[in-house]
């Protein structure tokens, strides 16, 4: 009855009645107005009333971090006297203007909205459904859909994301750990811990140039540091011994230098070639699949042109709208799952082709509900409303998010459980208008329960169509 | 049967008949820039040059918000240079240009589109996808 982790279809009939435009329920004003970052489908941590985005695993980014302040505070408590009484006193200044550098672009990388996709809102997933030719039943995932297009006279595909029910714009992917659909996606950085993308690329080439720049420094210092104490007389070893931190600090420059320096010329050629590491890896453009010299049919064939365009194009705005207000029919589903009263539904029985599975389901759930298990830890997250209706099986994400049964929170209402501050998103429930289509297979009763939320009737704003 | 809610002032009881989406169109790279290809669905509601002459403009600012020029360049080189707080206190120019697109629409809402019992919603609010053109049903056939 309750097929797990299956792909569905969206049944658009199903869906046209929804309005996503702004509905206002005028009785539901006394509903605090959420933000969009708190019903964020993917899976990252909002900080600061969503100024800040992060992904759920910040990888290594406090070790990176961490080995970062440890070294520049050895060397400018260690190496900096002896070199401004040696040398220069522009020898601290150097390298604190370099490290103040290589922490910003650091933090801007780690912070920043990489370029993230905001998933397909259930009307245009429907639409793109429609569009598909699909033939054959649902009862396996149907085979990767592709759509190709011109870009410039070359032949690129598209991929379809059935994760964020959309076909992904070129040069976009899916990072499985953000779950989220990246434009421009390079690559999910750990040392950084987050995706490096279309809005953050050029922060994360000024990290990694800076911090090449300031790991040479350092090197140099503390290489002439040792040199000139063993100058003084004193052999290699009694310059050592006086100053242990310096050879700390030559250990970690010295293996980071070959990473970071590497890394370096790496970025810079795909930034003068207008590749993405994605695609450099992939070998998308490679001469071997085509004629010309340059296939990237997104070069502009000019390094110069090609360096300018992506570290001082327009800075693109992050479109996820992370402090947004919810419109309140958005917040409406989460209102009636907070409220104990269960109105009867039967407005969107009459007017939605509800299929008659779905009634059964219907009428299971005012047998069986539970009003106080809204938020089990281990529950699917599923999408509300009309999705529900057109069938009682939900739908399978994406394989790479292990078969779809990620434990993720039924939908929550104003969550009192939750901290207000770096929620873990995938333990967010996903209102419909923010992730539509994004549907994991829930065993029977958390699906009827779900439902049975969808079907309170027409304060949830449902339209039929006559 | 089943009581309507108002959508918006000047929506009082419509209800949504059909929506168009209208595709980002790729054909010059990843600038955005949306088909324009007029819908069959909405041949009934507005003439295909008004339609047509909206889509442009739109085309024609998102564009200009994106357009690699010396402002664009000017605005990184200084903010590389303040290692990007500048953007902490000034917008950059993509977002002014998409405040005067965001205007636009509701222009275009408000003297066009409205009185045709069409919306058009901004493309910033479905991620710069596609441009959402919401059909509302014909108020003489509503109950």
């Amino acid at each position: 009855m309750m097929k797990n982790c299956e792909y569905q279809q969206i049944d658009p009939r199903a869906l046209s009645v929804l309005p996503q435009s702004a509905q206002n329920n005028t009785e539901k004003t006394v509903q605090r107005s959420r933000r969009k970052w708190e019903v964020f489908p993917g899976k990252n941590r909002f900080f600061c009333d969503g100024r800040i985005i992060l992904p759920s695993q910040s990888g290594v980014l406090p070790l990176t971090l961490g080995l970062i302040v440890v070294t520049c505070g050895l060397f400018f408590a260690f190496d900096c006297p002896f070199l401004v009484k040696h040398l220069t006193v522009f020898i601290p200044v150097i390298g604190g203007a370099l490290f103040v550098f290589v922490v910003f672009s650091l933090l801007r990388t780690s912070f920043t909205d990489p370029g993230i996709l905001p998933r397909a809102t259930p009307d245009e997933a429907a639409d793109i459904e429609k569009q598909i030719d699909t033939s054959g039943s649902s009862t396996y995932r149907p085979p990767p859909r592709t759509k190709e297009i011109l870009i410039n006279q070359q032949v690129v595909k598209l991929k379809y994301c059935f994760t964020c029910k959309m076909f992904r714009p070129p040069r976009t992917s899916h990072c499985s750990l953000c779950d989220n659909c990246v434009e421009r996606f390079d690559h999910h950085c750990p040392w950084v811990g987050n995706c490096v993308g279309k809005r953050n690329y050029r922060f994360f080439y000024s990290f990694i140039i800076s911090l090449s720049f300031l790991t040479s420094f350092i090197f140099g210092c503390v290489i002439t540091h040792i040199t000139l104490r063993s100058q003084d007389g004193k052999s290699l070893v009694q310059s050592i011994q006086e100053s242990p931190a310096s050879v700390v600090e030559l250990v970690i420059c010295f293996f980071s230098i070959w990473s970071i320096l590497g890394l370096s010329g790496f970025h810079t050629y795909l930034i003068a070639s207008n590749l993405t590491t994605n695609e450099d890896i992939k070998g998308s453009w490679s001469s071997k699949r085509c004629a010309e010299e340059s296939g990237n049919p997104y070069s502009y064939n000019s390094i110069i042109t090609n360096c300018c365009a992506t570290l001082c194009g327009p800075m693109p705005p992050s479109l996820i709208d992370r402090r947004g207000f919810l419109s309140l029919d958005e917040a409406i589903p989460a209102v009636s799952a907070s409220e104990i009263e269960l109105p009867p539904f039967t407005v969107k029985s009459d007017a939605h082709m509800c299929t008659q599975s779905t009634k059964d389901v219907l009428e299971r759930m005012f047998h069986s509900y539970d009003v106080h298990g809204l938020c089990p830890p281990a529950t699917p997250k599923t999408t509300p409303l009309d999705l529900e209706v057109s069938g009682p099986a939900a739908a399978s994400s994406e394989p790479s998010l292990s078969a779809g049964c990620l434990p993720q929170d039924a939908r929550q209402p104003v969550a009192p459980p939750c901290p207000p501050f770096s929620r873990s998103n995938k333990r967010r429930d996903s209102l419909h208008s923010i992730n539509p289509a994004f549907r994991l297979a829930s065993p029977s009763p958390s699906l009827s329960r779900t439902t049975f939320i969808l079907g309170d009737a027409p304060d949830n704003g449902f339209i039929p169509l006559p | 049967m089943v009581e309507t809610h108002s959508l918006q002032d000047m929506r009082q009881q419509a209800a949504v008949a059909a929506k168009v989406f209208l595709q980002r169109d790729y054909s010059n790279g990843t600038v955005c820039q949306f088909q324009s290809k007029f819908p069959s669905e909405l041949e009934t509601r507005i003439d295909k040059q008004q339609f047509e002459e909206t889509m442009q403009t739109l085309n024609n600012l998102y564009a200009e918000a994106e357009k690699l020029g010396s402002q664009s360049y000017i605005e990184g080189c200084l903010a590389c240079l303040t290692a990007y707080t500048v953007f902490l206190c000034m917008e950059t120019h993509y977002e002014k240009v998409l405040k005067k697109i965001a205007k636009y629409i509701q222009e275009q809402n408000d003297k066009i589109y409205a009185p045709r019992g069409l919306l058009l919603t901004d493309p910033i609010e479905r991620g710069l996808r596609v441009i959402e053109v919401t059909i509302f049903e014909d108020r003489s056939l509503t109950r």
